[in-house]
């Protein structure tokens, strides 16, 4: 049995006045794909800066291939940041010089460039490309020293959908290079197609944990019958499931879809804006972490 | 401590081009002491902004003289050494000097209001019409003359004060610092690359605006050129010392901004950049000791116009060089990436 890339044991992380991180557990074996999922203000970022090194634990340890976290985890660790700047008057082509200088081993930057497709804005300041290329600038200085682990947190914020699924391709290759990615987003779209592996944080702990197909078999063994309300018929009938109102639209989740169908066509439903739908990640982090808004 | 060589050069080059291509901040950096310093150079160029002054010579414990020029809103103060008397003549401070004993008198060539205080002095002494004109020993010392060195010092002291503190505040708060903390580099190097280029970029700036000043408006150097190199790099090393031990920690630019200019403010008044620190209260010639501006332009002074070599104004250079010590140590010591 191959042994985690990283491992850590019972995290905990104060603020005054709020517990961020309260106890959390997580081995990332290698080659896989990790997404941290959860609400805002869950602790997602403040448990993956702990795992970066970044920021240190009030309690808990923290071991990459079995050794503390130390200056060979530094040179080994690929890290992009949720918010960060890069100096003024830099571009982009000096900022990878920059950051590879700072590694004993680096990777060969145009091979880099040109994975990240940087081509055509390599000689801009960094602080003048679009969000797009600056997500893919900063994809390219966390894998400039060639790392063993990546670490994402919420990577694709903020994106339109183009550069969103061109990150998500960027990604792909990366990890069929046999890199290791920790990836924290809210995107239940992200982490269904990028990760291998998803745990839900919330209120700094890890609610629920597994593949994603293991997580939604094990929580849900239903699907959804969605229609808006004012399709409903006269509601005389069972409709072989549980009724849940959302806005105004109403949810049946049901085990026989076949049943509940017929029960609407009996008690004279309109289908035409009916939608069938398996359970999806959105649906379970819905349901472990409730809908009131979050800050 | 770790310290590569190629990480501070990486810093250092970054730090450069980041100076030089932000068109604004240096065309500030060089611009400004260049207006201030021939502004200067036109608004005093006779004498200080005081009054007119003359020094008439008296013995010892006699505090009123006789106003020997009849004129009003004319100085007249007792002089009791005239050697000292007549190198504050040299500089412009005393406009004119008058011996009533000895019926002799001194004004500086350069100085028109040493020349309209001699035409009064002899249209005013009816009685004694026989004042002896006397040459001023050495050199004038224009007022710019003496005002240079402490442009340059004080020049110095923004641009490494606002120029380290200010960016490294910025990049702690914009998220650049922490970037960095995530790769192998150390603080220390960071901070060392900073300090580099700082100085580099100082010493470029410090000797174009010398330059300038000294070839267009003529200002003399007595003393050595290495001398004076050694004495402003030592100030530089300094100021920035001081600038990394304030933004060793903060996050706020509104905070830094604040104690840069608590610590800016007193240096301008007291260092001795406008008027002489001999002319503060005792208590704030104290105050004025301690700053480490005072030391690098009186040590500027004394060889840009006395011609002294480094090893008399070393009491200077040691207070520099403890200081820069002490305020390394500490910046390095408080710095957080966060």
């Amino acid at each position: 049995m191959t042994a985690p890339i990283l491992e850590a044991e019972g995290l905990v992380k104060r603020f005054p006045g709020v517990v961020a991180v309260d106890g959390i557990d997580l081995a990332l074996m290698p080659g896989t794909c990790l997404g941290l999922l959860g609400p805002n203000g869950a602790g997602k970022t403040t448990t993956v800066e702990m795992l970066e090194g970044v920021l240190r634990p009030d309690a808990g340890s923290i071991r990459f291939r079995g050794a503390p976290l130390d200056e060979h985890f530094r040179a080994r660790a690929g890290i992009q940041f949720q918010r960060t700047a890069l100096p003024d008057y830099m571009t982009v082509r000096e900022a990878l010089a920059m950051f590879a200088s700072f590694y004993p081993r680096a990777a060969d930057l145009d091979e880099l460039a040109q994975l990240c497709a940087l081509g055509e804005f390599l000689d801009r300041y960094c602080n003048r490309v679009s969000g797009g290329q600056r997500q893919r600038l900063l994809l390219a200085i966390a894998l400039v020293n060639d790392p063993d682990i990546v670490f994402l947190d919420e990577p694709t914020t903020g994106l339109d959908p183009q550069s969103r699924r061109n990150f998500w391709d960027l990604v792909e290759t990366i990890r069929a290079r046999g890199k290791t990615v920790l990836l924290t987003t809210h995107y239940m779209e992200e982490a269904a197609r990028l990760c291998s592996e998803v745990a839900i944080v919330d209120h700094g702990r890890i609610i629920a944990e597994g593949t994603p197909a293991e997580l939604l078999s094990r929580h849900f063994g239903d699907s959804v019958v969605e229609l808006p309300r004012a399709d409903l018929g006269a509601g005389e009938v069972d409709l072989a499931g549980t009724r849940v109102d959302v806005g105004d639209r109403v949810e049946i989740l049901t085990r026989d879809v076949r049943a509940s169908l017929d029960a609407l066509l009996r008690d004279g439903a309109r289908l035409d804006r009916l939608r069938v739908r398996e359970r999806t990640l959105e649906d379970l982090f819905l349901e472990l972490t409730g809908r009131a808004l979050r800050g | 401590m770790r310290l590569s060589p190629r990480h501070v050069w990486s810093v250092f080059v970054a730090r450069n081009r980041e100076f030089v291509r932000d068109r604004s901040a240096l065309v500030w950096t060089l611009g400004f002491p260049f207006v201030l310093v021939f502004g200067f150079a036109f608004a005093f160029s006779d004498g200080t902004p005081d009054r007119h002054t003359v020094g008439v010579v008296a013995p010892p414990g006699t505090e009123q003289v006789e106003p020997v020029t009849g004129l009003d809103h004319v100085d007249h103060v007792a002089v009791h050494d005239l050697e000292a008397a007549l190198e504050r003549v040299q500089r412009h401070r005393l406009h004119m000097l008058v011996d009533p004993a000895s019926g002799r008198y001194w004004v500086s060539d350069d100085s028109p209001t040493g020349y309209l205080l001699e035409r009064a002095l002899h249209g005013a002494a009816v009685d004694n019409p026989d004042w002896q004109r006397e040459t001023v020993p050495g050199e004038s010392i224009r007022y710019v003359d003496w005002l240079l060195p402490g442009l340059l010092g004080m020049n110095m002291m923004f641009t490494a004060l606002f120029g380290v503190g200010f960016v490294i505040v910025r990049y702690r708060k914009n998220g650049v610092l922490r970037r960095l903390s995530a790769t192998p580099l150390t603080a220390f190097e960071f901070l060392c690359g900073q300090l580099g280029s700082r100085l580099v970029i100082l010493l470029a700036t410090t000797t174009i605006l010398f330059l300038g000043s000294h070839l267009l408006l003529g200002i003399p150097v007595h003393g050595s050129y290495l001398a004076l190199l050694v004495i402003y790099a030592l100030g530089a090393v300094c100021l920035i010392a001081l600038g990394l031990t304030i933004a060793a920690r903060t996050a706020s630019e509104e905070l830094a901004g604040g104690l840069l200019n608590l610590l800016t403010w007193p240096m301008m008044i007291l260092s001795g950049v406008w008027f002489s620190t001999e002319s503060l209260h005792p208590w704030l010639q104290q105050v004025a000791a301690v700053l480490p501006l005072t030391h690098l332009i009186d040590a500027a002074r004394a060889v840009m116009l006395d011609g002294v070599g480094l090893l008399a104004v070393s009491h200077h250079l040691i207070v520099l060089i403890l200081t820069a010590g002490v305020f390394l140590a500490l910046g390095a010591r408080l710095f957080r990436w966060d």
